[in-house]
């Protein structure tokens, strides 16, 4: 069984705030999905599953209490800012198994100007002993380990992982709700200061309170909106680990998820016009391009230079919001902006200056957690309706 | 350097064992009875079959560093101890462990040294491993 074609992306909607003092998470997850709904042309009343991460109150009983809805299904998945490309897959399985036809996935948080109690708690997990006394906490300092080693094994550079960066600056001027509109050289980018080596400030992504929404329905339903939809071509997760303490910080969970939503989706990268590249760091960005097999194992860094990435006409146009890196991060968490922008591009929705010309299929890559330690990664695969 | 937080581990039945031999300054590992392989970090279970006998035998504690970073803003307990570094380990028993390496300039940490395994107590009973450049 596959989900090709099983279901379509109707509604996708971005918070346009960055800040939000004055909104509680619940207040600002009904907010997105009113306008994802709003988007679709659909209401609350159409939605039969409610999809969330591990943050939002007691999993999804506070959203579907919050909004006296009565679905068929729900799911909790938690595999950190992956989890909403992880939705995005279940719901176009449950939708193709017949459990439901209109699936709302939802992200909001506020790790900008949140206060204590709007901070995600989780339980620690049984590494936390032998992880948490070292002064890991912040993640920037696991993905550092991981570039640390990368340069080492392969020769990347601190320039080639600033060219990222400065691809994102490049589409974030564009973008009137960015948090950074400012294009950046790779200068600027290798003078900012050293956060974790060899990680700077700038190949950070920038915090920011929101959310997004997406709303997933089954073909029937979207041959009855008059909306362009998304077709879901092909969707793979993973979960990378530390292997029993033999870590490999070489690679991401994108060498099996990637694949798998190849091979699901009956297309090859050679056919991707467009990728919402995951990029809480500019290390993220070049190990998972590398490992969905844009290019070979260790060149990711030759690869990004030279304005690959920069839309429209780069080799791999990614990010054409401004990514993580300039746009918006909501609730630490880029999943979901990485789905509305591939959405945005399909529609030709994305800003005219960045679209791409005649975008026919678009990736979204999600990487959740941590490159150091653990980290969900999904992979989805969306073309045209007629694809 | 060696002025780093020695917060106190999360103890739980997992890892208690564990925890207790670092009161002594020993790094117990386990090596599957079955199948020979060496688990990290402590567990019950063999990661490999499934059993749960196992042999314990202390890490000589010597290893490499295998990666890591020097980082300028420390948080929670580390908010006050930047530079300092975060680095994997590989011991010579194979895994790779989180820890931080102490009593050198974090400018002269590199991929491949050598280091060896010092000891902070926690005063809560039991001890971080930390390590050092190697004495040779």
């Amino acid at each position: 069984m596959s989900i090709r074609g099983a279901a379509f992306i109707a509604g996708a909607y971005e918070h346009p705030r960055r800040e939000i003092p004055d909104r509680s998470i619940f207040e600002i997850h009904t907010e997105v999905a009113l306008g994802a709904l709003a988007d679709a042309g659909l209401t609350m009343s159409d939605v039969d599953a409610v999809f969330c991460d591990g943050t939002a109150g007691m999993g999804t009983f506070s959203l579907v209490a919050q909004w006296g809805l009565n679905p068929s299904y729900v799911d909790n998945t938690e595999t950190g800012g992956s989890s909403y490309l992880a939705h995005v897959g279940h719901a176009a399985a449950a939708i193709a198994a017949g459990k439901c036809s209109v699936a709302l996935v939802t992200l909001a948080g506020k790790p900008r100007t949140g206060g204590a109690a709007e901070r995600m708690r989780m339980m620690p997990g049984p590494e936390a002993a032998f992880e948490m006394p070292w002064g890991s906490g912040g993640a920037v300092n696991s993905y550092a380990l991981a570039a640390q080693r990368h340069m080492h094994e392969f020769g990347t550079t601190s320039r080639q992982l600033a060219e990222i960066k400065v691809a994102a600056s490049i589409h974030a001027q564009h973008n009137p709700n960015a948090y950074l509109r400012k294009v950046v050289s790779v200068d600027e980018v290798l003078e900012s200061p050293m956060v974790s080596s060899p990680l700077r400030r700038m190949d950070c992504c920038v915090v920011t309170d929101g959310g997004g929404a997406l709303v997933v329905v089954s073909p029937e339903i979207a041959r009855s909106l008059g909306r362009t939809n998304a077709k879901i071509l092909g969707h793979g997760e993973a979960v990378k680990h530390p292997d029993n303490g033999r870590i490999d910080l070489t690679y991401t969970g994108a060498v099996w998820s990637g694949p798998r939503a190849f091979a699901e989706a009956r297309v090859n990268v050679k056919d991707v016009d467009y990728a919402s590249i995951y990029d809480s760091f500019t290390i993220t960005v070049l190990q998972t391009i590398e490992d969905l097999g844009f290019c070979e194992k260790g060149k990711g860094g030759d690869f990004v230079s030279d304005g690959a990435l920069v839309a429209p006409h780069g080799i791999l146009p990614f990010n054409t919001d401004g990514g993580g890196l300039c746009n918006n991060h909501p609730s630490n968490r880029g999943g979901i902006t990485k789905v509305i922008e591939a959405v945005r591009q399909l529609r030709g929705e994305a800003h005219p200056a960045v679209q791409v010309p005649d975008c026919q299929v678009a990736l979204a890559h999600g990487t959740g957690g941590s490159l150091g330690m653990r980290h969900g990664s999904v992979t989805l695969l969306l073309g045209q309706e007629d694809a | 350097m060696s002025e780093l937080p020695v917060p106190a581990p999360l103890v739980t039945p997992a890892n208690e064992r564990f925890w207790a031999a670092t009161a002594a300054h020993r790094f117990e590992l386990q090596r599957c009875a079955s199948c020979g392989t060496v688990a990290w970090f402590p567990q019950r279970h063999c990661p490999s079959c499934w059993t749960t006998n196992f042999d314990l035998f202390d890490a000589a504690g010597t290893g490499t560093v295998y990666s890591f970073t020097v980082i300028h803003r420390g948080n929670g307990d580390f908010r006050n101890s930047a530079p300092f570094v975060l680095a994997y380990v590989e011991l010579a028993e194979g895994p790779r462990v989180l820890t931080n390496v102490v009593d050198c300039d974090p400018s002269t940490v590199h991929i491949g040294m050598t280091v060896e395994m010092v000891w902070h107590d926690t005063g809560e009973g039991n001890s971080l491993y930390r390590f050092r450049p190697a004495v040779r």
